[in-house]
Protein backbone atom coordinates (compact mmCIF):
# COMPACT_ATOMS: atom_id res chain seq x y z
CA UNK A 1 0.00 0.00 0.00
CA UNK A 2 2.69 2.41 0.80
CA UNK A 3 3.78 1.59 -2.46
CA UNK A 4 0.78 2.77 -4.20
CA UNK A 5 0.51 6.17 -1.83
CA UNK A 6 3.86 6.86 -3.01
CA UNK A 7 2.66 6.43 -6.63
CA UNK A 8 -0.43 8.57 -6.94
CA UNK A 9 0.30 11.18 -4.06
CA UNK A 10 -0.64 13.96 -6.03
CA UNK A 11 -3.96 12.44 -7.41
CA UNK A 12 -7.56 11.88 -5.94
CA UNK A 13 -7.81 9.68 -2.94
CA UNK A 14 -10.76 6.87 -3.16
CA UNK A 15 -13.57 7.16 -0.82
CA UNK A 16 -13.67 4.55 1.54
CA UNK A 17 -16.25 2.72 0.97
CA UNK A 18 -15.97 0.15 3.82
CA UNK A 19 -19.47 1.59 5.41
CA UNK A 20 -21.11 0.96 2.43
CA UNK A 21 -22.57 -2.56 3.15
CA UNK A 22 -23.96 -0.98 6.73
CA UNK A 23 -25.74 1.24 4.97
CA UNK A 24 -27.35 -0.96 2.18
CA UNK A 25 -28.15 -3.20 5.19
CA UNK A 26 -29.82 -0.48 6.67
CA UNK A 27 -32.35 0.07 4.10
CA UNK A 28 -32.76 -4.16 3.73
CA UNK A 29 -34.06 -4.08 6.94
CA UNK A 30 -36.43 -0.91 6.90
CA UNK A 31 -37.54 -2.59 4.26
CA UNK A 32 -37.84 -5.86 5.32
CA UNK A 33 -39.61 -4.53 8.46
CA UNK A 34 -41.78 -2.08 6.48
CA UNK A 35 -43.35 -4.62 4.25
CA UNK A 36 -46.60 -6.06 5.62
CA UNK A 37 -46.78 -10.05 3.99
CA UNK A 38 -50.51 -11.21 3.84
CA UNK A 39 -51.55 -11.77 7.59
CA UNK A 40 -54.29 -14.13 6.77
CA UNK A 41 -54.22 -17.00 3.44
CA UNK A 42 -57.60 -16.45 2.18
CA UNK A 43 -59.73 -19.22 1.90
CA UNK A 44 -62.15 -17.61 -0.42
CA UNK A 45 -61.94 -16.12 -3.61
CA UNK A 46 -62.29 -12.14 -3.61
CA UNK A 47 -62.62 -10.54 -6.86
CA UNK A 48 -62.31 -6.43 -5.85
CA UNK A 49 -65.31 -4.61 -6.83
CA UNK A 50 -64.56 -1.29 -8.68
CA UNK A 51 -65.87 2.45 -7.50
CA UNK A 52 -64.06 5.74 -7.56
CA UNK A 53 -64.94 7.49 -4.51
CA UNK A 54 -62.63 5.73 -3.01
CA UNK A 55 -61.30 6.48 0.72
CA UNK A 56 -58.07 4.96 2.12
CA UNK A 57 -57.65 3.04 5.18
CA UNK A 58 -54.13 4.35 6.45
CA UNK A 59 -53.97 3.10 10.34
CA UNK A 60 -53.95 -0.67 9.97
CA UNK A 61 -54.03 -1.13 13.51
CA UNK A 62 -57.79 0.06 13.22
CA UNK A 63 -59.06 -2.17 10.96
CA UNK A 64 -60.56 -5.84 10.77
CA UNK A 65 -61.72 -7.52 7.80
CA UNK A 66 -63.84 -9.64 6.96
CA UNK A 67 -63.63 -11.59 3.91
CA UNK A 68 -66.38 -13.21 1.76
CA UNK A 69 -66.51 -14.99 -1.28
CA UNK A 70 -67.06 -18.52 -3.01
CA UNK A 71 -64.16 -20.89 -1.21
CA UNK A 72 -61.05 -21.73 -2.97
CA UNK A 73 -61.20 -24.67 -5.40
CA UNK A 74 -59.18 -27.13 -2.86
CA UNK A 75 -62.26 -26.30 0.15
CA UNK A 76 -64.97 -26.32 -2.36
CA UNK A 77 -65.93 -30.53 -1.80
CA UNK A 78 -66.13 -29.35 1.64
CA UNK A 79 -67.35 -25.74 1.72
CA UNK A 80 -69.65 -26.02 -1.20
CA UNK A 81 -69.72 -22.90 -3.62
CA UNK A 82 -71.70 -20.64 -1.98
CA UNK A 83 -69.99 -17.47 -0.81
CA UNK A 84 -69.17 -18.07 2.96
CA UNK A 85 -67.48 -15.43 5.39
CA UNK A 86 -63.97 -15.84 6.20
CA UNK A 87 -63.15 -14.41 9.66
CA UNK A 88 -59.36 -14.68 10.10
CA UNK A 89 -58.26 -18.07 9.16
CA UNK A 90 -61.41 -19.78 8.74
CA UNK A 91 -64.58 -20.56 7.43
CA UNK A 92 -67.28 -18.89 9.51
CA UNK A 93 -70.94 -17.77 9.89
CA UNK A 94 -72.99 -14.67 10.41
CA UNK A 95 -73.30 -15.98 14.22
CA UNK A 96 -69.66 -15.52 14.92
CA UNK A 97 -69.12 -12.51 13.33
CA UNK A 98 -70.20 -10.89 17.09
CA UNK A 99 -67.61 -12.28 19.14
CA UNK A 100 -65.02 -11.98 16.42
CA UNK A 101 -65.65 -8.60 16.41
CA UNK A 102 -65.45 -8.69 20.35
CA UNK A 103 -61.99 -10.14 20.21
CA UNK A 104 -60.51 -7.45 17.81
CA UNK A 105 -61.79 -5.11 19.68
CA UNK A 106 -60.33 -6.28 22.90
CA UNK A 107 -56.58 -6.65 21.01
CA UNK A 108 -57.07 -2.79 20.40
CA UNK A 109 -55.90 -0.11 23.17
CA UNK A 110 -58.45 1.71 24.84
CA UNK A 111 -57.92 4.53 23.38
CA UNK A 112 -58.18 3.45 19.58
CA UNK A 113 -61.48 0.93 20.40
CA UNK A 114 -64.51 3.95 19.22
CA UNK A 115 -62.31 4.54 15.89
CA UNK A 116 -62.58 0.82 15.21
CA UNK A 117 -63.26 0.16 11.14
CA UNK A 118 -64.25 -3.10 9.97
CA UNK A 119 -63.57 -3.75 6.05
CA UNK A 120 -65.96 -6.21 3.75
CA UNK A 121 -63.51 -7.21 1.60
CA UNK A 122 -66.35 -9.36 -0.60
CA UNK A 123 -66.59 -10.72 -4.21
CA UNK A 124 -67.72 -8.57 -6.47
CA UNK A 125 -70.23 -11.34 -7.87
CA UNK A 126 -71.31 -12.28 -4.20
CA UNK A 127 -75.53 -11.55 -3.52
CA UNK A 128 -75.96 -9.10 -0.98
CA UNK A 129 -78.14 -11.11 0.75
CA UNK A 130 -75.11 -12.73 2.95
CA UNK A 131 -73.84 -8.87 2.57
CA UNK A 132 -76.55 -7.66 4.62
CA UNK A 133 -76.63 -10.66 7.29
CA UNK A 134 -73.30 -8.95 8.37
CA UNK A 135 -74.34 -5.51 8.29
CA UNK A 136 -77.10 -6.36 10.34
CA UNK A 137 -74.63 -8.27 12.84
CA UNK A 138 -72.42 -5.23 12.79
CA UNK A 139 -74.80 -2.94 14.07
CA UNK A 140 -75.71 -5.58 16.89
CA UNK A 141 -72.25 -5.82 17.66
CA UNK A 142 -71.36 -2.03 17.70
CA UNK A 143 -69.16 -1.74 15.02
CA UNK A 144 -71.01 1.16 12.72
CA UNK A 145 -67.91 2.55 11.17
CA UNK A 146 -68.04 0.70 7.45
CA UNK A 147 -65.91 -0.20 4.86
CA UNK A 148 -66.68 -1.29 1.49
CA UNK A 149 -63.64 -2.70 0.26
CA UNK A 150 -62.86 -1.33 -3.78
CA UNK A 151 -60.47 -1.25 -5.92
CA UNK A 152 -59.54 2.28 -7.89
CA UNK A 153 -61.83 1.76 -11.00
CA UNK A 154 -60.65 4.03 -14.31
CA UNK A 155 -63.03 6.73 -14.78
CA UNK A 156 -65.10 6.22 -17.97
CA UNK A 157 -65.98 10.11 -17.81
CA UNK B 1 3.26 -27.72 8.24
CA UNK B 2 4.23 -24.69 9.38
CA UNK B 3 1.67 -22.33 11.08
CA UNK B 4 -0.09 -20.57 8.51
CA UNK B 5 -1.82 -16.76 9.80
CA UNK B 6 -5.54 -17.37 8.98
CA UNK B 7 -6.68 -14.92 6.21
CA UNK B 8 -9.10 -12.08 6.58
CA UNK B 9 -12.49 -13.02 4.28
CA UNK B 10 -13.04 -10.72 1.01
CA UNK B 11 -15.72 -8.60 2.48
CA UNK B 12 -15.65 -6.69 -0.99
CA UNK B 13 -18.37 -8.44 -2.16
CA UNK B 14 -20.79 -7.58 1.04
CA UNK B 15 -22.25 -5.29 -0.52
CA UNK B 16 -23.59 -6.07 -3.57
CA UNK B 17 -25.02 -9.46 -1.43
CA UNK B 18 -26.56 -6.43 0.26
CA UNK B 19 -27.81 -4.91 -2.62
CA UNK B 20 -29.37 -8.12 -4.32
CA UNK B 21 -31.03 -8.89 -1.11
CA UNK B 22 -32.33 -4.79 -1.04
CA UNK B 23 -33.77 -4.94 -4.70
CA UNK B 24 -35.18 -8.35 -4.26
CA UNK B 25 -37.55 -6.58 -1.44
CA UNK B 26 -37.81 -3.62 -3.08
CA UNK B 27 -39.31 -5.17 -6.25
CA UNK B 28 -41.78 -7.71 -3.95
CA UNK B 29 -42.78 -4.88 -1.62
CA UNK B 30 -46.17 -3.71 -2.48
CA UNK B 31 -46.96 -0.35 -0.70
CA UNK B 32 -50.48 -0.87 -1.63
CA UNK B 33 -53.57 0.75 0.90
CA UNK B 34 -56.45 -0.62 0.88
CA UNK B 35 -59.13 1.30 -0.38
CA UNK B 36 -62.93 1.49 0.10
CA UNK B 37 -65.97 2.95 0.33
CA UNK B 38 -66.43 4.70 3.49
CA UNK B 39 -69.92 4.07 5.77
CA UNK B 40 -71.49 4.97 8.83
CA UNK B 41 -74.29 2.21 9.71
CA UNK B 42 -77.06 3.14 11.87
CA UNK B 43 -77.27 2.23 15.48
CA UNK B 44 -78.75 -0.85 16.44
CA UNK B 45 -82.22 -0.18 17.85
CA UNK B 46 -84.44 -2.84 19.78
CA UNK B 47 -87.73 -2.46 18.59
CA UNK B 48 -88.44 -0.12 15.83
CA UNK B 49 -90.70 2.61 16.95
CA UNK B 50 -93.84 3.06 15.86
CA UNK B 51 -94.35 6.48 15.78
CA UNK B 52 -91.90 8.17 13.65
CA UNK B 53 -93.31 11.44 11.77
CA UNK B 54 -94.05 10.33 8.64
CA UNK B 55 -91.65 11.80 5.99
CA UNK B 56 -93.17 13.78 3.10
CA UNK B 57 -93.34 11.51 -0.40
CA UNK B 58 -91.20 14.89 -2.38
CA UNK B 59 -88.29 14.52 0.58
CA UNK B 60 -87.69 11.03 -0.48
CA UNK B 61 -85.78 9.73 -3.14
CA UNK B 62 -86.34 6.52 -3.70
CA UNK B 63 -83.81 3.83 -5.17
CA UNK B 64 -84.64 -0.12 -5.87
CA UNK B 65 -82.35 -2.12 -7.08
CA UNK B 66 -83.64 -6.01 -8.15
CA UNK B 67 -81.87 -9.48 -8.34
CA UNK B 68 -81.25 -8.91 -12.18
CA UNK B 69 -79.44 -5.55 -11.19
CA UNK B 70 -81.53 -3.41 -12.52
CA UNK B 71 -82.48 0.22 -10.86
CA UNK B 72 -85.94 1.86 -10.20
CA UNK B 73 -85.60 5.83 -9.28
CA UNK B 74 -88.24 7.14 -7.97
CA UNK B 75 -90.44 4.69 -9.71
CA UNK B 76 -88.95 4.26 -13.25
CA UNK B 77 -86.41 2.66 -14.56
CA UNK B 78 -83.20 3.98 -15.02
CA UNK B 79 -79.25 3.20 -16.19
CA UNK B 80 -76.60 3.77 -13.43
CA UNK B 81 -74.56 6.37 -15.10
CA UNK B 82 -77.60 8.70 -14.89
CA UNK B 83 -78.05 8.10 -11.05
CA UNK B 84 -75.44 10.89 -10.32
CA UNK B 85 -77.07 13.73 -11.84
CA UNK B 86 -80.76 13.00 -10.75
CA UNK B 87 -79.13 12.77 -7.08
CA UNK B 88 -77.59 16.37 -7.62
CA UNK B 89 -80.86 17.41 -9.13
CA UNK B 90 -82.57 16.04 -5.86
CA UNK B 91 -80.24 17.14 -3.42
CA UNK B 92 -80.49 21.09 -5.12
CA UNK B 93 -83.76 21.21 -6.25
CA UNK B 94 -82.64 24.44 -7.85
CA UNK B 95 -85.89 25.60 -9.60
CA UNK B 96 -88.15 25.19 -6.28
CA UNK B 97 -89.94 22.17 -7.76
CA UNK B 98 -93.20 21.06 -6.27
CA UNK B 99 -91.92 17.24 -6.54
CA UNK B 100 -88.49 18.05 -5.13
CA UNK B 101 -87.84 17.89 -1.73
CA UNK B 102 -88.59 20.81 0.57
CA UNK B 103 -86.00 23.53 2.30
CA UNK B 104 -85.12 24.58 5.37
CA UNK B 105 -83.50 27.96 6.35
CA UNK B 106 -80.84 27.48 8.41
CA UNK B 107 -77.65 29.63 9.54
CA UNK B 108 -74.53 28.16 8.53
CA UNK B 109 -71.12 29.54 9.73
CA UNK B 110 -69.11 31.11 6.59
CA UNK B 111 -72.53 31.04 4.13
CA UNK B 112 -74.76 33.12 6.13
CA UNK B 113 -78.65 32.06 5.76
CA UNK B 114 -79.01 29.15 3.62
CA UNK B 115 -81.50 27.22 2.34
CA UNK B 116 -80.80 23.66 2.77
CA UNK B 117 -82.75 20.43 1.39
CA UNK B 118 -84.89 18.36 3.20
CA UNK B 119 -84.60 15.00 0.75
CA UNK B 120 -83.60 11.80 2.15
CA UNK B 121 -82.22 9.37 0.31
CA UNK B 122 -84.01 5.55 0.68
CA UNK B 123 -82.04 3.10 -0.83
CA UNK B 124 -83.42 -0.87 -1.13
CA UNK B 125 -81.51 -3.97 -2.89
CA UNK B 126 -82.64 -7.28 -3.30
CA UNK B 127 -80.90 -10.57 -1.27
CA UNK B 128 -79.90 -11.64 -4.65
CA UNK B 129 -78.67 -8.26 -6.34
CA UNK B 130 -74.80 -8.34 -7.21
CA UNK B 131 -72.94 -6.65 -4.38
CA UNK B 132 -70.99 -4.42 -7.76
CA UNK B 133 -74.19 -3.31 -8.27
CA UNK B 134 -74.78 -2.54 -5.18
CA UNK B 135 -71.30 -0.99 -4.70
CA UNK B 136 -71.88 1.29 -7.96
CA UNK B 137 -75.09 2.55 -6.41
CA UNK B 138 -73.37 3.32 -3.33
CA UNK B 139 -70.65 5.00 -5.31
CA UNK B 140 -73.03 7.24 -7.45
CA UNK B 141 -74.67 8.51 -4.26
CA UNK B 142 -71.08 9.34 -2.84
CA UNK B 143 -70.24 10.81 -5.95
CA UNK B 144 -72.92 12.93 -6.24
CA UNK B 145 -72.66 14.22 -2.77
CA UNK B 146 -68.91 14.40 -3.01
CA UNK B 147 -69.32 16.63 -6.28
CA UNK B 148 -72.10 19.09 -4.52
CA UNK B 149 -69.48 19.47 -1.86
CA UNK B 150 -66.69 20.39 -4.04
CA UNK B 151 -68.87 22.77 -5.78
CA UNK B 152 -69.75 24.41 -3.25
CA UNK B 153 -66.38 24.74 -1.39
CA UNK B 154 -64.37 25.97 -4.72
CA UNK B 155 -67.72 28.71 -4.77
CA UNK B 156 -66.85 29.59 -1.44
CA UNK B 157 -63.11 28.84 -0.41
CA UNK B 158 -61.38 28.43 -3.97
CA UNK B 159 -60.43 24.94 -2.59
CA UNK B 160 -61.28 21.41 -2.86
CA UNK B 161 -63.35 20.22 -0.12
CA UNK B 162 -60.58 18.04 0.92
CA UNK B 163 -58.35 20.59 1.49
CA UNK B 164 -60.05 22.98 3.62
CA UNK B 165 -59.96 23.67 7.83
CA UNK B 166 -62.18 21.17 9.97
CA UNK B 167 -64.62 24.35 10.57
CA UNK B 168 -65.28 24.88 7.33
CA UNK B 169 -65.51 21.03 5.95
CA UNK B 170 -68.10 20.79 8.74
CA UNK B 171 -70.31 24.06 7.15
CA UNK B 172 -70.01 22.49 4.13
CA UNK B 173 -71.53 19.33 5.43
CA UNK B 174 -73.87 20.93 7.31
CA UNK B 175 -74.70 22.21 3.61
CA UNK B 176 -74.73 18.91 1.93
CA UNK B 177 -75.48 16.28 4.28
CA UNK B 178 -75.07 12.58 3.87
CA UNK B 179 -78.27 11.56 4.46
CA UNK B 180 -78.85 7.82 2.86
CA UNK B 181 -81.10 5.67 4.66
CA UNK B 182 -80.76 1.69 3.78
CA UNK B 183 -84.05 -0.18 4.02
CA UNK B 184 -83.89 -4.04 4.90
CA UNK B 185 -83.43 -5.89 1.51
CA UNK B 186 -86.61 -7.66 -0.06
CA UNK B 187 -86.54 -11.08 -1.24
CA UNK B 188 -88.59 -11.55 -4.22
CA UNK B 189 -85.99 -12.82 -6.60
CA UNK B 190 -86.13 -16.05 -5.78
Amino acid sequence: MAKFRKKKSGGQQAINTASLPDIVFMLLFFFMVSTTMKEVDLNVVVKPALATELVKLEKKELVTFIYVGVPAKKYQSLYGSEPRIQLNDQFSSVTDIQSYIAQSRDAMTESTQSKMIVSIKADKECPMGIITDIKQALRKAAALKLNYSAAEMVADR
Amino acid sequence: MGKREVQEVNAGSMADIAFLLLIFFLVTTTMDTDTGLATLLPPPVEEEPEDTPPVKERNVFTVLINSNNQLLVEGKPMEIRDLTEAVKEFIVNPMDDENLPEKNVKEVEFFGTVEIGKGIISLQNDRDTEYQTYLMVQNELSRAINELRDDASKRKFGKEYGELEKEEQKAIRTLYPRKISEAEPKNIGK
